[in-house]
């Protein structure tokens, strides 16, 4: 598995091939739509990140050691920028996603999306895949 | 279509529609959020403190003066505006929010008893709701909400049952903010006053889009924001007709409202500046006079008629596009078409739009009950403007299609 950098730097990569934002919409669109439904019993209100308009549910779990998450949104370009989430931060060391940075965010010119005042649920969501990670990695240690 | 005023000019009042978003022109059709602002709104904020600024209602100098007479005149301007009886009737507030919560505060939650009823109804923006629900809380109350059909217009028999109970208050609005529907206020406060039940009406979707005479409404209270039509942030406005001020207590208390203070006692003045506690948003109170001087020139008549025309274009060109399904079909609309598209999430629309330049709000429009009545978790709102522009129309129809055939 490649570490969280590498995941970043291979995104990065990957949306240098768009000039225009149709196309990097288009893909985010796509990834949201391949990206796994959660199982509805899974979609339960402590699981539940509320957006103003949008909302996304996350499931953290541990599998041998390291953290995994899974996550679904009823917005599907939310549902899209969850699924990079995932792809950058499941199955790492608690440790090393508290600790990333997600620059590559604001490198394929997505930040706006994380922002508090967006309202779609997605600033909470890292949020909280960090705040898992650290409670999981806590589990684990002790 | 030919519009009652040459439109391409008067865009070129409005100095933020040149901007451009991800690169394209701007098409802003969230003009039920707020509006852009004239030149001369932005330059009566300016001058006043170019020119004239000063605390009011205080000094002996010619400054305070003048900005005192300015304040002044903004209120008579209001009160010429929905035709009220006299400028002692309007209060400057905050917005339509606080002129709510004013009312709701001073002149209901005093009279309101246990098992007492308040009626409100379905399509209420969450500023109606929240400051009755509070009030019922707090006396024990009962909060009764009168039932929104499929078309988005008012069950008026359901409000008959409500008011043969005699509420202590009925808030109901002038416009919905998400649906657009314009309720028949003048009938509904007739059939209030036979009950005698007092009636606030929330303006704040009404003002910018329609003359509005209070008078002729006959409602005990009528509130809206400056922000709405045309002027700044941060300055509504309450109207509350004849004596009613006079029967309230203060909502806040401080300088500027007393006639005399001491330590065991303090008489307060009467009339509207009991209600104006502090500093005022003098310069908001200007700018809101700029912004009543630029409609009224224009002509609320041929505001609306503009704004219809376009209302009815685009209705026109969505409703054959496949998928939309408009929630709100009330023949009555003051230029607000919400609507989804099936099989996609109004964020996502709203987003790629965004991506397209074309500004429109998309979300529950803090009106989540009425949401909830029409089982969607939000729609794509487009609300017109005196600016907006039928080739807007064409950009909004051409990135819709595109957004859908990117979602799908």
């Amino acid at each position: 598995m490649n570490t969280i950098a590498a995941s970043e730097k291979e995104i990065v990569e990957e949306f240098e091939m768009f000039d225009q934002w149709d196309d990097k919409y288009q893909y985010i669109i796509d990834m949201g739509k391949t990206l796994k439904s959660l199982d509805e019993s899974l979609k339960t209100d402590e699981r539940i990140i509320k957006g103003c308009q949008s909302k996304v549910w996350l499931h953290s779990y541990i599998k041998e050691g390291k953290i995994y998450f899974e996550a679904d949104s009823d917005a599907i370009i939310t549902k899209g920028i969850v699924a990079l989430m995932i792809r950058v931060l499941s199955g790492h060391d608690a440790d090393e996603i508290v600790k990333a940075p997600l620059h590559f965010i604001e490198q394929i010119g997505l930040k706006s999306h994380l922002s508090p005042t967006r309202a779609n649920g997605l600033a909470a969501m890292v949020k909280q895949m960090k705040l898992d990670a650290l409670a999981l990695g806590a589990t684990i240690k002790s | 279509m030919v519009s009652p005023f040459d439109v391409k000019q008067l865009r070129e009042e409005f100095p933020i529609l040149s901007v451009s978003v991800h690169g394209k022109p701007l098409v802003y059709f969230d003009n039920g959020a707020t509006t852009q602002k004239p030149r001369a709104v932005i330059n009566s904020l300016v001058d006043y403190y170019s020119t004239c600024n000063a605390n009011i209602h205080r000094g002996v100098h010619s400054l305070s003066q003048e900005a005192s007479a300015a304040y002044e005149q903004a209120r008579e301007s209001v009160a010429q505006f929905i035709h009220a009886t006299s400028a002692q009737e309007i209060v400057f507030t905050r917005g339509t929010t606080e002129s709510i919560n004013l009312v709701a505060h001073s002149f209901l939650s005093p009279r309101l008893r246990e098992s007492d009823t308040v009626v409100i109804t379905g399509m209420e923006h969450h500023s109606n709701i929240l400051p009755w629900q509070v009030c019922c809380d707090k006396a024990s109350a009962q909060l009764n909400v009168v039932r929104v059909r499929d078309d988005g217009t008012l069950d008026l028999d359901h409000l008959n049952v409500l008011l043969e109970q005699r509420p202590k208050m009925l808030a109901i609005t002038h416009v919905s903010n998400t649906l657009g529907t314009i309720n028949p206020i003048k009938a509904i406060v007739r059939i209030a006053k036979e009950y005698g039940v007092p009636v606030l009406v929330d303006g704040a979707q009404a003002v910018p889009h329609m003359r509005v005479d209070v008078c002729d409404l006959d409602c005990d209270f009528y509130v809206f924001s400056g922000h709405k039509m045309y002027g700044p942030t941060g300055i509504g406005v309450l109207y509350a007709k004849g004596n009613l001020l006079n029967e309230m207590t203060p909502y806040q208390t401080g300088g500027g409202i007393i006639k005399t203070v001491a330590f065991d006692h303090t008489e307060y003045v009467t009339g509207a500046l009991k209600f104006e506690a502090g500093t005022p948003n003098i310069e908001g109170a200007i700018g809101l006079a700029a912004a009543i001087k630029f409609v009224t020139e224009l002509g609320m008549e041929a505001i609306s008629q503009h704004e219809m025309h376009l209302h009815h274009y685009a209705r026109t060109l969505l409703k054959s596009i496949d998928g939309v399904r408009f929630i709100g079909e009330a023949s009555d609309n003051a230029g607000v078409i919400s609507f989804v598209v099936e099989g996609t999430h109004p964020f996502d629309v709203g987003t790629i739009l965004d991506q397209q330049g074309v500004a429109v709000r998309t979300g529950h429009h803090c009106t989540q009950p009425l949401m909830e009545r029409f089982n969607v978790p939000g729609t794509v709102r487009v609300s017109f403007g005196v600016y907006n522009t039928k080739e807007e129309v064409d950009v909004l129809i051409a990135a819709l299609k595109k957004a859908i055939k990117m979602l799908k």
